[in-house]
């Protein structure tokens, strides 16, 4: 194990040099996110997962952003394991009836402010499965959806741009000149 | 085609209770319109049998009666076709959480969904016992499913299963539908195994019309099946050890299997190779440069992956957590006819590639592996062994690949039965598929190693402290996406 260790230090890292954020993500975010709903999260963003009836291939793809060539901790985003502790709910899936319940509740059990990415084409149109008794369909018929970044599963770095447009959008400072800072939980 | 039959009640009854007493394996238990179809294999004669029940008034005998493996499946048909199982030890509603707008959707009937009073888990009664309840949505990055976990202070002693979650109704959107679209809906049955059920659905389609593929396309299925392999046991045995916090392993685990994907991305352009496998042949050629690839590929990880293995296995701090973690006796294996690592590992001598040896695999040469620990450990081993194998494979494939067209025009449909086994990284993965006149698929039935793999999860946690079921769980890695299809 030593060896491995040692060796690792001498190479040049594998990891790839961050992607800009996709100007599709960037377009589709600026209508739905207002500056309202922004506030300053020092650059970081806690994702958590829902599987809403996915075939799991779009969970491989989000598993790859956690390997040492994609690294989203790099950017401040990390998966978290509670909704409670959730900024983004991460959905893929093309919402199965026998889910519902539970992604709704996982919705509500997320604090605002909160966004939603709707990942993978079942979880943005239903993909193949959009008309089956046993779907809802696309995940923006049950909740809110503000970004969706589409592919059968969309490759890594494809997420990882979204992803990057949405922490830009979503952490960018309120863009008039001298604004209040966002209040303090304490001033609730 | 195998040899099939139609029984009557008694023989279908006196065939469950062979089953019951361990003189055969169940394979498969399916329905179609009002017939029950059931594939059992005779593991001495090697051989396949084909049984059919033809439901009068809605109804047949319960095989899981006798042979528990069924309850699950019968469970199922219930709750699908709203055929009555007579005799059904566990009449609760499986896949069907009531959430639907019908009811018994494959019925071919429209049918009002029915009310039903809340699941009830199984009564667990003793001094000190407190329950634990996780899901459908997890921790981790993993698919929903419920796990009812009953505890005497750290120690599990009853894990019940809730699944069902993710039920798409993938077999009644094939209904109906193109040969070319339902094979579409086969690959994602459950995506780490799109490869092993497109090469499924298309061997079944092709036994149906009574053609093959070329043999090139023959041996560029099975060079995808083992890059599947490969890359999904990559992913476990990091995740594995990730489990057990050796966050080491992982991150490396994890860089490896990514260059598996690049490079299928590279030699087929999708990186899960999804869609690439089509009735009649595969969807597009290797080129030379690809060749290259692979092959630069294996030189690139092999001995990676044998350090990483190597310090797995020097590692005693972490061998500490998976050797005796987890087991599952060989009687239980057995009973349950589990394929895969699960079986292997228990010292079940199964592997489809070489016990129902389908084309290109009966020209190459591989090892089964088989241990008979069934602990983590025995699971892990055996897939760091089919890594090896698959690497071995891929050398074989690339240097005797065939010349040759990828694939072969399809004919024109007649009313026809096709079925195929293909060994996925999980286990052995059926589809089998009813064509009809019109050359649209009438039924299709997709099942998932992991009908006969996630009972035996209850089992193997059973005696073991709360904190090492993600260990087991991991070590299994059953699909929750391929069983509630
Ligand atoms: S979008 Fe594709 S990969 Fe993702 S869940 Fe749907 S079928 Fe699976």
């Amino acid at each position: 194990m030593r060896r491995l260790l040692l060796e690792s230090i001498g190479k040049k890292p594998v990891t790839l040099e961050g992607p800009v954020a996709s100007d599709r993500a960037t377009q589709e975010l600026a209508k739905t996110l207002d500056d309202l709903s922004r506030r300053v999260l020092g650059r970081s963003l806690a994702i958590r997962e829902v599987d809403a009836g996915s075939c799991n291939g779009c969970e491989l793809e989000i598993h790859a952003l956690n390997n040492p060539v994609y690294d989203l901790e790099r950017f401040g985003m990390k998966f978290v394991a509670s909704p409670r502790h959730a900024d983004v709910l991460l959905v893929t899936g093309p919402l199965t009836k026998n889910m519902k319940i539970a992604l709704e509740r996982t919705w509500r059990a997320t604090p605002d402010p909160k966004w939603v990415v709707a990942l993978g084409d079942c979880a943005c149109t239903g993909g193949l499965f959009a008309g089956s008794y046993a779907c809802v369909g696309a995940v923006k018929d049950a909740i809110p959806v503000d970004l969706t970044i589409a592919g059968c599963p969309p490759r890594p770095l494809e997420i990882l741009k979204g992803l990057i447009a949405l922490m830009e959008a979503a952490t960018r400072k309120p863009v008039t000149k001298g604004a209040e800072p966002p209040p303090s939980p304490l001033d609730r | 085609m195998i040899a099939r039959r139609t029984l009557d009640a008694t023989a279908w009854t006196a065939c469950a209770e062979v089953l019951g007493r361990g003189k055969g394996e169940l394979m498969a238990l399916f329905a179609d319109q009002n017939r029950v179809h059931m594939i059992v294999r005779d593991p001495r004669e090697q051989s396949l049998e084909h049984l059919c029940f033809e439901c009068e008034g809605g109804r047949f005998p319960s095989v899981g009666r006798y042979h528990a493996p069924a309850i699950r499946l019968e469970r199922a048909i219930r709750d699908l076709f709203g055929l009555e199982v007579d005799g059904l030890p566990d009449s609760r509603p499986w896949l069907d959480h009531h959430a639907w707008e019908v009811s018994a959707p494959l019925s071919g009937e429209q049918r009002a969904p029915v009310s039903c009073p809340d699941y009830a888990f199984l009564p667990v009664e003793g001094e000190g016992l407190h329950q634990i309840s996780v899901g459908p949505v997890h921790a981790g990055i993993i698919e929903p499913g419920h796990f009812r976990f009953t505890a005497n202070g750290e120690t599990v002693v009853r894990l019940e299963q809730r699944l069902g979650y993710v039920h798409k109704g993938i077999e009644h959107l094939m209904q109906g539908t193109t040969l070319e679209r339902a094979s579409q809906l086969a690959g994602r049955v459950s995506g780490d195994s799109t490869v092993a059920y497109q090469f499924a659905y298309a061997r079944a389609a092709e036994m149906a019309l009574g053609i093959s593929a070329p043999a090139r396309a023959l041996y560029l299925r099975a060079l995808m099946a083992e890059l599947e392999r490969i890359a999904n046991h990559l992913g476990d045995f990091g995740a594995i050890c990730n489990d057990a916090s050796f966050v080491l392993i992982q991150a490396h685990a994890t860089m490896l299997r990514e260059e598996v994907l690049q490079a299928a991305d590279n030699c087929f352009g999708h990186r899960l190779m999804r869609d690439c496998i089509v009735p009649g042949g595969v969807a597009s050629d290797l080129t030379k440069e690809s060749i290259q690839t692979v092959r630069a590929l294996l030189d690139n990880i092999v001995p990676r992956f044998r350090q990483l293995f190597a310090i797995y296995d020097s590692t005693a701090s972490l061998l500490e957590r998976m050797l005796t973690t987890g087991i599952v006796s060989n009687e239980l294996v057995t009973r349950f006819a589990a394929g895969g690592h699960v079986g292997r590992a228990s010292g079940r001598n199964f592997d489809a590639r070489r016990d129902l040896a389908y084309a290109p695999y009966d020209k190459l040469s591989f090892e089964v592996p088989l241990l008979r620990a069934g602990d983590v450990d025995a699971r892990l081993r055996i897939r760091i062994s089919e890594i090896e194998a698959s690497f071995s494979l891929i050398r074989q494939i690339l240097d005797s690949l065939p010349s040759g067209k990828i694939k072969n025009d399809l004919p024109a449909a007649k009313e026809s039965e096709g079925f195929a086994f293909i060994e996925s990284f999980r286990g052995d993965v059926l589809v089998w598929l009813r064509i009809d006149g019109d050359g649209k698929v009438a039924r299709c039935h997709p099942r998932d190693p992991s009908w006969f793999q996630w009972p035996l999860l209850e089992a193997a946690v059973e005696g073991n402290i709360v904190a090492d079921f993600p260990l087991c769980n991991k070590s299994f890695n059953c699909s929750y996406s391929g069983h509630d299809l």
